[in-house]
This record gives structure tokens, C-alpha cells and sequence, in this order.
């Protein structure tokens, strides 16, 4: 099946950058977009410019004082208060203050908006947006890299326009509690979250028994699984938990967060996935989006902090397969290792699929399996006992 | 942290007059399983748990069971005098008071009346809390020395990469009484730098420490 899919892109995402020591980093984005175009995967009416998401747009989930603040904090002359500063999460380590901070974040939401637009309007099948994914930010405060909440954003607008129900899928390796607490009470809002525990790992929410609050009960999902996870383990979860979340709740639209920090190489979580799992993670989203959404899908970017060998490899897969496509196999194109290593400081990998020596055999991984599959088999206890 | 701040203030309370089945009534209504009695000066006579009634009511393997004593009063089957605390003791009493007489629940009294009840569920909720879990933040673990001076140390660390430490408790592990374990919770979604900080000063850091899997 060959499915029409957008790209939007546009240079202006690079401009969402905190400082030059700062994990998140942009130019993933520009890293992926060589590769697709490298392989030839892209056509030209396909990439989609964005646009920048107006104040109205904005305040469809963030409070006015927050939004005020960002403004604030946006020009280099002024200064934030200490006070300013712990309550809106701004001028921290993580979410420092840069120039032009509300434009910058105003396109990455206008961004995933547009991706709305494309498939509510028919225009697209799916709808790719890897500026987006900003899954930490709150009404009220940045946190973890997150300034505006693009995917709470989105799903507000997506519910203003039309009566869908919307399924939010959420792999990177972080718990999505941005996007869980503004939809926590909504019934017609179902989230899912697969993600490290929080034992060690920033936020530390995400327990299975975040379940959602009054009519929203039941349509919170959380799966936090073992540090150390592999593959097979991840891939068992994501599977079993996204089929049946689906069957239940028969979602109208599926936003994905695509997150790609769960990658044995990445610097700040504990998780071994490998490329596989990046291949399954767009498959199967793709075939729910048919199965239930009349192929309604918008993919998102998010985490992902090894930008060099990881990143880009698992978002061209994502496009690659939103497309219908094979995943794509064997060497990567010479030409896009060549001009990256350059500036790369480890050495590039070569080909689509990882060697299975990337990381040394893991000691419990029988007890991390089993472990993962009690969590999963509790978070689902709620549906399939009904 | 003392009583007074964890204490539930709403308490729900019977006189030893009432009923077994009126005390069956109200644990279930309110779904709790310690109701204190007290007398008109609402000063406490006793305690009765579900536990207390449930030992009290026929078996259901009786053939003919006698319900007559859902009609006793509950000063037949009450705990007396009552095990109670202080609202200015602290909560690590309520610990040990819990621990040592294995029981579940400790009125609060206070010149001679119940100001309030602490439960086992109330005791976990607030230990869960100090552990600062209920704030955004990444766990580190730092194994010490145990000696003078080593926690400023590692604190400055911290603060000097401008972070905000949410809660923080130390440990001993048994096989290694030199030395100690300082958990931090730290805000920040980024630890990195902080920990090759800490490894540079010297620090042993274990991110995540899964005995078996040390990094």
C-alpha cells in the first residue's frame, strides 16, 4: 500500500535551540531530511512548509501568564525573577532562556497544527512533523527541553474542529506528563505512554496506576518498563498495549510521539532498543491508523539524544514506513555518511540495522522481561476485565 | 515531620453504646477499618477494627449462625486502654508504634480528646512523599565515604550546575559500613553533567544502581 504522506519542515525548527552544550538538538532534523532526501524517498510535494501557531492557538492550552513569561524570557534584555523563573520552569538548566524563544516554539507547534490541517482536510493520508513531540510541556511551566506542548496543542484543536477521538501514543523513552495531565479528566482523549520507569529517570511519573480522573478515568495508559529493556521486550509491550488500547477505545485519529531515546546509544536513558525497534514502532501505528482512523495519523518527533547515530536513522524509517514503504535495509548512502561524519564526534554506523555487539550482553535480562510483562499485563487489567 | 501535619482530622467516632452492626455499617460506608469509641467528653474509651468484628460475627461455616451479636454493643468487643500518640510526636514514631504492636491505626490525642487518626496507608503516602517522587526529577545515586563533610560536598556540586535538589536521603549498605549511599533527586531531565561532575571529583555514581547491572 503506497499512502500520501506530508513532511513538514522547514529551517526555522533549527532556530528552537537553547545553547550550544544544550541535548537537544535540531539538527537531527536537518540529519534526517539528508537521508530521506539521499535515498530518494521524498518527493518535492511532499515536504509541507508550517506555519507559526498563533497567541489564540497557543492559550488553547497554555495559561496567559505562561505564554507572558515566554514572551519575556525571548528577548535577551530582559530578565526573569528567581520567582518567575522556579514557577515557569523558564531559565532552568533544562529550559534555559534563548532569543526569540516564542517564535522559535511557536513554529514547532504551527508546525505539528499544519500536520492537523493536511489530514483533517483530506489533503494527506498521514502526516509527518518532526519539529514536534514537545511532550514535557505543561499549562503553566516548561520542563525536560519543552516550552509549548505541540501535541496537547494539536489534540485541543483536533477536538474543536471535529468530534474525533483521539488515541496519543507516546514511545519515547521519557513519560509523556505533559500531554497526560491536560487531558487527564477527557474521556475523548486516551493516552499511552511507554517509557523508562521513573526510578532514575526524569520525570519519575508515569506509574501504571495514573489511570486518568473522573470521566477521564480509565483513558490514561502507562506502561514504564525496566531499565535495561531490549528489543524483544520493548517491542512485546508496545504490540500487545497499542492493539488493545486501540480495540477499545477505536480511536477516529492517532497521534504518535516518535521519541527516539530508548536507543542503547542514547546518553540519558537506560534503554537498549536497537533500530528494530524502530521499525515496528511507525508499523504498527500505521496499520492501526487504518485499521480504526481511516488512515488518520500524525507523527511527531520527540526526545531522541544521540542525534548522530541514532535520530536520524529511526526517523527516515518512520517516514519510510508512514509511506507504505519497506523499512529500508542494508548500507546507508555514502554520500550522507560522508558529508555527517565530518562534524560527527563517534563514528557513524553504515548500515540501516545495528550490529548486535552495540551493547554487552545484559546480565537480568530474563527477570527485566518478566518484569515488563507484569507491568504491561496491570495496565491492561482495566480493559480486559471489562 | 510531626503527627499534627499527616493526621486525617475528619474522624469518624461510635460510643461503646452503639452497635456491631452499626460499626459494620460505617467501615463499610466510608470504607475505612478503624472506628475509635469515644464517651460524651469526647475523650477516647477505646478502638474497634474490622478485624474486631470480624472475629466477633458468626463463622459462615456455621450451620445455624448466631446474628445476635450484630445487636451487642461495641463495648463488648472494643480494644482497651488504646495504644495513642501525640500530635507534636514524630511520624517516625507512628513507625514504630506501628511496628511494635503490629496494628494498623493510632488515635491522635491531645489533653485527653482525639484530635485526629493516622493510618499504615497515611504513614506510606507521606514517606513516598519525603522521597520527592511526586516532583519532576531524575534519580541519582552516590556511593560516599562515611565521613565528615562529604554531603556539602556533593550538594555543591550540584547547585553549582544550577539545579534544584527535590528531596534527598542517605543510606548504608551493609556489606560496605565505610561507606554510604546519597540518593538525590535532582530537577533536571539532563543529569549528565552533574555526573561526570561528581566522577571527576571522585564519586563513585551509580545511575541506575540494579545490583547485577552496574554501568
Amino acid at each position: 500500500m503506497t499512502c500520501d504522506v506530508a513532511f513538514v519542515y522547514s529551517e526555522k525548527f533549527l532556530d528552537y535551540k537553547f545553547n550550544d552544550d544544550h541535548p537537544f538538538n535540531q539538527k537531527r532534523i536537518d540529519m534526517t531530511f539528508d537521508l530521506i532526501q539521499k535515498m530518494k524517498s521524498i518527493k518535492h510535494e511532499q515536504i509541507v512548509e508550517p506555519r507559526k501557531a498563533t497567541d489564540e492557538e497557543i492559550l488553547r492550552v497554555h495559561h496567559p501568564k505562561y505564554v507572558e513569561v515566554v514572551k519575556k524570557a525571548s528577548s535577551v534584555k530582559n530578565k526573569l525573577s528567581e520567582n518567575e523563573m522556579y514557577e515557569y520552569g523558564i531559565g532552568t538548566e533544562d529550559t534555559p532562556a534563548f532569543a526569540n524563544m516564542h517564535d522559535a516554539a511557536a513554529w514547532l507547534v504551527g508546525g505539528t497544527l499544519k500536520a492537523v490541517d493536511l489530514v483533517l482536510n483530506g489533503d494527506y493520508l498521514h502526516a509527518v512533523n518532526l519539529g514536534g513531540g514537545l511532550h514535557h510541556g505543561f499549562s503553566r511551566r516548561a520542563s525536560g527541553f519543552c516550552v509549548y506542548n505541540d501535541a496537547a496543542i494539536a489534540i485541543q484543536y483536533i477536538r474543536e474542529k471535529t468530534d474525533y477521538k483521539v488515541l496519543y501514543v507516546d514511545t519515547d523513552a521519557h513519560h509523556g506528563d505533559g500531554v497526560q495531565s491536560i487531558f487527564y479528566d477527557d474521556p475523548n482523549v486516551c493516552t499511552l505512554s511507554i517509557h523508562e520507569t521513573g526510578k532514575y529517570l526524569f520525570p519519575g511519573t508515569g506509574y501504571i496506576n495514573e489511570r486518568g480522573q473522573n470521566k477521564g478515568y480509565g483513558y490514561s495508559f502507562n506502561v514504564p518498563i525496566e531499565a535495561f529493556t531490549e528489543d524483544e521486550s520493548f517491542i512485546e509491550v508496545y504490540e500487545s498495549a497499542l492493539r488493545e488500547i486501540a480495540d477499545y477505545f477505536k480511536p477516529d485519529i492517532i497521534i504518535t510521539q516518535n521519541g527516539a531515546d530508548a536507543h542503547a546509544h542514547d546518553p540519558l536513558t537506560h534503554l537498549n532498543s536497537t533500530m528494530k525497534t524502530y521499525e515496528v514502532i511507525p508499523k504498527l501505528a500505521h496499520e492501526i491508523a487504518h485499521t480504526y482512523c481511516n488512515g488518520r495519523w500524525i507523527a511527531l518527533g520527540g526526545g531522541g539524544y544521540d542525534i548522530w547515530r541514532v535520530v536520524p536513522r529511526a526517523w527516515a524509517q518512520l517516514w519510510q514506513i508512514a509511506k507504505g514503504d519497506e523499512p529500508f535495509q542494508g548500507p546507508l548512502p555514502e554520500a550522507w555518511v560522508k558529508r555527517w561524519q565530518e562534524e560527527s564526534p563517534v563514528e557513524l554506523p553504515v548500515s540501516w540495522s545495528d550490529a548486535p555487539n552495540i551493547y554487552e550482553a545484559i546480565p537480568r535480562k530474563q527477570e527485566i522481561t518478566e518484569k515488563n510483562k507484569i507491568t504491561l499485563d496491570q495496565c491492561l487489567e482495566i480493559i480486559r476485565n471489562k | 515531620m510531626i503527627v499534627e501535619e499527616i493526621m486525617t482530622k475528619e474522624i469518624i467516632t461510635l460510643k461503646q453504646e452503639n452497635t456491631v452492626k452499626e460499626a459494620l455499617e460505617l467501615l463499610n460506608r466510608h470504607n475505612i477499618r478503624h472506628i475509635p469509641i469515644v464517651n460524651d467528653l469526647n475523650h477516647l474509651v477505646g478502638i474497634i477494627s474490622d478485624r474486631d468484628i470480624r472475629s466477633a460475627a458468626p463463622s459462615i461455616l456455621d450451620e445455624n449462625p448466631d446474628s445476635s451479636i450484630l445487636e451487642q454493643s461495641l463495648k463488648t468487643i472494643m480494644s482497651s486502654p488504646v495504644i495513642t500518640i501525640h500530635p507534636l510526636d514524630f511520624i517516625e514514631d507512628v513507625a514504630s508504634i506501628f511496628y511494635d504492636h503490629s496494628i494498623g491505626c493510632v488515635p491522635v490525642v491531645q489533653d485527653n480528646k482525639i484530635v485526629g487518626v493516622v493510618t499504615e496507608k497515611d504513614l506510606l503516602y507521606t514517606l513516598i512523599q519525603i522521597t520527592g517522587i511526586h516532583e519532576q526529577s531524575s534519580q541519582i545515586e552516590v556511593r560516599v565515604p562515611n565521613k565528615v563533610g562529604v554531603l556539602p560536598k556533593v550538594a555543591t556540586v550540584i547547585s553549582e550546575r544550577n539545579t534544584n535538589i527535590s528531596s534527598v536521603f542517605i543510606y548504608s549498605e551493609k556489606e560496605r559500613p565505610t561507606e554510604k549511599v546519597i540518593v538525590l533527586r535532582v530537577q533536571t531531565m539532563n543529569p549528565l553533567p552533574l555526573i561526570n561532575d561528581l566522577k571527576e571529583k571522585g564519586y563513585d555514581v551509580l545511575w541506575p544502581n540494579i545490583p547485577g547491572l552496574l554501568q
